[in-house]
């Protein structure tokens, strides 16, 4: 109680920009490999930052493949409203959910998200699409599994597997929705706990 | 109580339960120099420095100020018929607890106070409560329905002796039964208390017409319907060559109608509310019907005009319009709330704050405002009277100096209803003395006095 | 935000949010499945004092869409009729676990009592108060000029105000809460409101509020407007003397066929027409206005649930423990 000044939280680079890069190519051919191809494929970010991974794997995907068009494929799922902890958190504006023009009935729908941390998000997702339609299969890709699951959830793509404390926090920045002192980022740290 | 002394009595001092012999060390007078008063069996037996206790009680009055006991001229006490909302013992208890000697009690009560044996019922509650003189206010109409007079000579002539005349709560707004009632009272010196509401202009009003009306959606309640009545009465009074006292005034242009009658030489009085002194309609934002009132609260610049006339004797009297409700009939929307505030025991501390400390006015014109002219408009011969030796010992001593919360659950009053809970208020009522008798010690109720058994069945004008 | 009383405290930041979050809301209503879990084992009461079907199956549309429990009380044939009083009902309502209460009342100012008083700690969403505000119904109308307005200018509407839009608002302003939500909330995103009505129909003390006032609809129109709002007026209104006849009022202040030609003769193409509901055809409206391209009466209905959604996702979703970590601003 005695400092006025706060102390900057230390905090540690983990994925830096070519990391993060690395990784989402990695992806995109693995999502393309266990799909045996891009036929079908529908790539869903969850606000804020899944969406923007969402794209890039998109772009990724349409680079190895010339017949995708990455605007065609992918798409926004927001999943506030479905979330199990509305009512102990600050309101939450609701984002935007806009499917591909092709829907997603009968799709292979991967959801992309840049955390996967207790699962409760993705449990929120699953019942986000079974609202909307009914996809074939539905998998997952994340940019980080800190692991710490509440719930039976696992991911089918992961770009790092980071071991966390639960005090510490996982931070992901991006270009698209970060800026910081005037710069666009791209990075994954960890801050330590308070 | 049979070995109460009698209050025309002469040597009675000291036995129990008499009024006794008091005397007040070193209070300042009306707010000038300390000096010493002596009280004996109700009457002010020596004013000076250094008078001898002689066996009195001693009350040491430094940093106090000794002002002659209030006089209300518009009280609500609910009994006889709304008992759960106030009744003359614990409405004169709080009159007492404020610094009151006198109350005039509005005629709106159920049976209307419009009959002889209504006032005499009301007039022989205050005698038994024994905490302050409680003076009937007649009915001017039968059922204060505003078609034919009341029994106006009767009501005069009773025990209750009835010099004022109202149907405060409705206008009379007939200017024919206008006209008759200030005739008529002519008769026995009496006074018509106009509540100036005119009813078309006013059906269905909420609070004050203006800025905050239009935002709120609340009917309004034109500064007009009040103005337009004053002046037809002013002139009717001119006419008739009788006596107008005008209820509650709260518009700067009722304010500008009674100055200009009263350079004419009308003979017009007028009274305006504590909490018209202070309170704006601004508060009505909150819609908490604490703050309806009627007439409603004003703006500022009608406050500020209020003030002033106070001050300069347009206005003579603060009236406390001490509307005591139950709070089922303030818990609940605006519009289905009742109209009244409480006001007996704050009525010196608003206006010490509004007229005093702002240096609008002294104690010495507090006084007045409170007591010499209000004591004079009911025609109270004991009240009102100078704070001199041989005179009727009706005394206040106050702390000017004292702070306090405001806190509608500690009253005397059972109304919870007031405008100023929760504000801090300067000036606190130490010491009343009521016919010689100490009604409130150190600020705490004391005893009632006790009239002479006799007294019950003689004339009232001798007391 | 804890309440939605009025829209005269709305900031700008949360007007937007409830008009963004409306547009989410919308787009649920295209779905397959138009129901949301977010409220789910809430309660939200329906607590009408004074009839209105539209208003309230609006706002039961909106809760039920948003898997809220719903409880209907209308205070006509119910305990409250026969004399139970406000705090009462609050009381009941509160021993029954409502989490928000929507409120229709005769008289002004009911919303806020419920809000401020401790007889009840749920939401309290105003649904009209006699002729103070009708915030939802502001809102919904800020919603459809809000799309109509960023349609024109080629913008997305998410995030958008209503800065430069004309807006006449036209009829019995003294006893409409429409009109005094609408003027606060138009004020708030920067729209120009004019009032257009006869003198006896304007509150004394208007000319402090945030807008211009007119007595002529035809020079209003050829300055040029962008929406017309036309206030529903009670023919009763005459025999109080509001106006000579309603052949008078329709006459000088009512959107008759002659004004709707007017609107093409002036070039004002782009201008709507609108109307809270329930309507007077031939009275403030002809018919021909009423069922013009230009008339956006069905689509305010739509855009009401949307608005109603979003207001009582925003009162209900956050953290309920600790209202003090919330924006608290309408009262």
């Amino acid at each position: 109680m005695t400092h006025v000044t706060q102390a900057p939280v230390p905090a540690r680079v983990v994925l830096n920009h070519a990391d993060i890069d690395r990784a989402l190519t990695r992806i995109a051919h693995e999502i393309l490999e266990a799909n045996k191809g891009s036929k079908d494929l529908v790539l869903l970010g969850i606000p804020r930052r899944g969406y923007p991974l969402a794209v890039r794997l998109a772009q990724k995907i349409a680079a190895a493949d010339p017949a995708v068009d990455a605007t065609a494929i992918v798409g926004q799922l927001d999943v506030t409203m479905f979330r199990d902890d509305l009512s102990h958190q600050p309101t939450r504006p609701p984002h935007r959910t806009q499917l591909p023009l092709s829907g997603i009935d009968n799709k292979v729908v991967v959801l992309i998200d840049d955390v996967l941390y207790s699962g409760r998000t993705i449990r929120a997702a699953l019942d986000a699409i079974v609202d909307l339609g009914r996809p074939r299969i539905v998998r997952l890709a994340v940019l980080i599994d800190r692991g710490h699951r509440e719930l039976p959830i696992r991911a089918d793509h992961v770009g790092k597997n980071l071991p966390t404390s639960s005090a510490e926090k996982v931070r992901v920045r991006l270009e698209e929705t970060d800026v910081i002192d005037g710069q666009a980022v791209n990075e994954v740290v960890i801050e330590a706990g308070a | 109580m049979a070995e109460q002394s009698a209050d025309n009595g002469t040597n009675n001092n000291a036995t129990a339960g008499s009024t006794g012999t008091y005397l007040i060390r070193g209070a300042a007078i009306l707010g000038a120099g300390a000096e010493d008063l002596l009280i004996r069996d109700g009457i002010i037996a020596g004013r000076g420095t250094d008078l001898s206790a002689d066996g009195a009680t001693i009350i040491d009055a430094d940093g106090l100020i000794a002002l002659p006991g209030m006089v209300d001229v518009h009280t609500h006490l609910r009994e006889p018929g709304r008992e759960d909302a106030e009744t003359v013992e614990t409405g004169t208890r709080a009159a007492a607890l404020g610094g009151f000697t006198a109350v005039h009690a509005m005629a709106n009560s159920t049976p209307v106070a419009d009959t002889a044996g209504v006032v005499e019922q009301v007039h022989s509650l205050g005698r038994a409560a024994g905490w302050v003189d409680v003076r009937p206010v007649g009915a001017v109409t039968v059922g204060l329905a505003g078609e034919q007079l009341a029994e106006l000579g009767a009501m005069a002539d009773s025990r209750a002796r009835v010099r004022m005349f109202s149907d405060d709560g409705i206008c009379v707004h007939d200017p024919v039964l206008m006209r008759r009632a200030l005739e008529y009272v002519k008769a026995f010196d009496g006074v018509v208390a106009q509540h100036a509401q005119e009813p078309r202009l006013t059906a269905g009003a909420q609070m004050n017409e203006g800025d905050v009306s239009a935002v709120l959606g609340l009917t309004g309640w034109p500064a007009v319907a009040e103005e337009s009545i004053i002046a037809r009465d002013v002139l009717l009074t001119q006419h008739v060559g009788s006596r107008l006292h005008v209820c509650h005034v709260s518009t700067a242009g009722s304010v500008e109608i009674i100055r200009w009658a009263k350079a004419r030489g009308i003979n017009v009085t007028a009274e305006v509310t504590p909490h018209h002194l202070l309170l704006t309609d601004e508060l009505v934002r909150s819609y908490d019907p604490v703050y309806k009132v009627n007439p409603p609260l004003r703006t500022d610049a009608d406050v500020q005009a209020l003030r002033a006339a106070l001050a300069d004797g347009t206005i003579d009297v603060v009236g406390t319009d001490h509307a005591p409700h139950p709070s089922e009939h303030k818990e609940c929307e605006w519009a289905q709330a009742a109209m009244g505030m409480t006001g007996l025991e704050t009525a010196l501390s608003v206006v010490q704050h509004a007229m005093i400390e702002t240096g609008l006015m002294t104690w010495a014109d507090f006084a007045r405002a409170t007591s010499f002219a209000p004591a004079g408009i009911g025609r109270l011969s004991d009240q009102g009277r100078p704070l001199e030796e041989g005179e009727p010992a009706n005394i206040i001593l106050v702390d000017p100096a004292a702070r306090w919360t405001v806190d509608p659950s500690t009253m005397a009053t059972m109304g919870r209803n007031s405008p100023f809970r929760g504000m801090e208020l300067p000036g606190k009522v130490m010491a009343t003395f009521f016919k010689g008798h100490p009604t409130v010690l150190d600020g705490k109720l004391n005893t009632p006095y006790r009239h002479p058994a006799d007294a019950a069945t003689a004339p009232a004008g001798g007391y | 935000m804890k309440h939605l009383l009025s829209t005269e405290g709305l900031s700008l930041g949360n007007a937007v949010r409830i008009l963004d979050t409306a547009e989410e809301m919308a787009a649920v209503g295209d779905r397959e499945v138009k129901k949301l879990p977010a409220l789910r084992g809430r309660t939200v009461v329906n607590l009408f004092f004074e009839d209105s079907t539209r208003t309230r199956i609006s706002f039961e549309a909106a809760a039920k869409r948003l898997s809220a429990d719903v409880i209907n009380f209308a205070a006509k044939g119910s305990s409250v009729s026969k004399g139970e009083s406000l705090k009462d009902t609050a009381q009941t309502l509160s021993a029954m676990g409502a989490d928000a209460v929507v409120i229709r009342h005769w008289a002004s100012g009911a919303p806020h009592r419920l809000a401020a008083t401790d007889w009840i700690d749920a939401a309290v969403i105003n649904a009209g108060d006699g002729t103070h505000e009708h915030p939802t119904q502001a809102l919904l109308d800020a919603f459809t000029m809000r799309r109509h307005w960023t349609k024109l200018a080629g913008l997305p509407s998410t995030g958008a105000d209503l800065k430069g839009m004309r807006v006449a608002i036209a009829g019995d302003v003294l006893h409409s809460r429409v009109a005094r939500s609408n003027v606060w909330l138009l004020r708030t995103l920067g729209a120009e409101v004019t009032l257009v009505a006869p003198p006896t129909l304007l509150p004394i003390g208007v000319e402090q509020w945030p807008c211009s006032v007119s007595y002529n609809m035809d020079e209003t129109l050829e300055k040029g407007v962008d929406a017309v709002m036309m206030l529903r007026v009670q023919g009763e209104r005459m025999n109080a003397s509001y106006f000579p006849s309603t052949r008078e009022y329709s006459r000088r202040w009512g959107f008759d066929d002659n004004r709707l030609r007017a609107l093409d003769s002036l070039g004002l193409k782009d201008t709507i027409i609108m109307h809270p509901g329930p309507m007077n055809r031939g009275l403030e409206i002809s018919a021909a206005a009423a069922d013009s391209p230009r008339s956006t009466v069905l689509a305010q209905v739509r855009n009401g649930v949307s608005v109603r959604m979003a207001a009582l996702y925003l009162l209900l979703s956050g953290d309920t423990r600790e209202p003090a970590a919330t924006l608290k601003e309408s009262n």
